[in-house]
């Protein structure tokens, strides 16, 4: 026998610390580390719902837990694409610093940065290019 | 206090401090391995709860691979090893950010207790839900289900399509290295050797990353 309402407080915990770490985080990894905190209290909640009685209907709880799952492994998966796209076009995941990726301000940054790379570097630069 | 309550209590008190160590360490890859703690110990916990199937998935769909992942992408994104403030918002930011999540625990916790308190579940006597849940996914869910696997697939060629995304590359007569590097960079969520070695190899290049992307 189990008392519900210990699954129940240690959901309200993990949401909380999720939201605390969406929040106070500016690595975009480190944000995607409280948002699968937030989802992982869900899961337990979902799961605490299902053990309340012996045969709920459709076992909804524990196998909505399993697509609850399946989905954040989805979404993880594309939101490290976009992250490791930042990364290569900007430099650095840090969201509070996000640069404008429309293409006007792409075409204005690269041309800055193509002269930059020019001066600085001088014929290093196709080959650093080369090598990525 | 039953037995089941007590270690639910264990399990439950490493889950809910690694995952607050792993939203406020200053280290980028701690967060990841303290992360890593919390997911396996919620396993444990959904264990407890007579939950085996989904505590086997959790561990095995969490801490073996989106932990992974986020791991791969911390080295992929050139993570500073050891404390870094840069990680964090200012400190009012934080702060705004602690009264926002106690304020979720405030409502999360005053709709929740009160819902079940006194309640419980007779784990020890019950048959393994293992079969109940088998029956259901293949039975009442099969069609959600179905679409799960169409949604990884989805997800799977998107993110092997946003990998290869080269915004604002407009160059003419320079498919060739943008090939190269679409093929090199490859999908991030294979987490290939090659990859990893090639963001290492560049890692030790001082030329900044936004200047020989032009």
């Amino acid at each position: 026998m189990i008392h519900l309402s210990l699954p129940a407080a240690l959901a309200v915990l993990l949401a909380a610390f999720g939201v605390y770490g969406v929040l106070a985080r500016r690595n975009a990894v480190l944000v995607l580390i409280g948002v699968e905190l937030v989802l992982n209290a869900a899961n337990l909640l979902l799961v605490t719902g299902g053990t309340r009685t012996a045969a709920a209907a459709f076992s909804a709880g524990p196998v909505l837990t399993l697509f609850v799952i399946t989905i954040a492994a989805a979404e993880v998966t594309v939101a490290l694409a976009i992250i490791l796209v930042m990364f290569r076009r900007a430099g650095h995941i840090d969201l509070t610093a996000v640069p404008d990726l429309s293409e006007d301000a792409v075409e204005d940054t690269a041309e800055d940065t193509a002269d930059g790379a020019a001066r600085d570097l001088g014929h290093s630069a196709p080959a650093g290019r080369a090598v990525r | 206090m039953t037995t089941r309550d007590i270690v639910f209590t264990a399990v439950g008190a490493v889950t809910a401090l690694s995952a607050l160590l792993s939203v406020t360490t200053k280290h980028v890859v701690h967060a990841a391995l303290w992360l890593l703690v919390s997911l396996g110990s919620l396993a444990g916990a959904y264990l407890v709860l007579g939950q085996e199937l989904v505590g086997l998935v959790q561990l095995l769909v969490y801490v073996g691979a989106i932990v992974v992942l986020v791991l791969f992408a911390l080295m992929l994104t050139r993570a500073p090893i050891g404390p870094h403030a840069e990680i964090d918002t200012p400190w009012w930011q934080r702060v705004v950010g602690a009264l926002l999540g106690a304020a979720t625990a405030v409502m999360l916790a005053s709709l929740l207790l009160p819902f079940f308190s006194g309640a419980t579940a007779d784990l020890d006597t019950r048959p393994s839900a293992t079969p109940q849940i088998a029956q259901a996914v293949f039975g009442t869910w099969v069609w959600p289900f179905e679409l799960l696997s169409v949604l990884l697939l989805v997800a799977l060629i998107g993110a092997f399509a946003v990998s290869r995304l080269v915004i604002g590359d407009r160059g003419v007569g320079r498919g060739a290295s943008d090939g190269d590097r679409a093929v090199a960079e490859g999908p991030p969520s294979v987490g290939d050797g090659r990859a990893g070695a090639h963001h290492s190899a560049t890692a030790v290049a001082p030329a900044p990353t936004g200047g020989d992307r032009a």
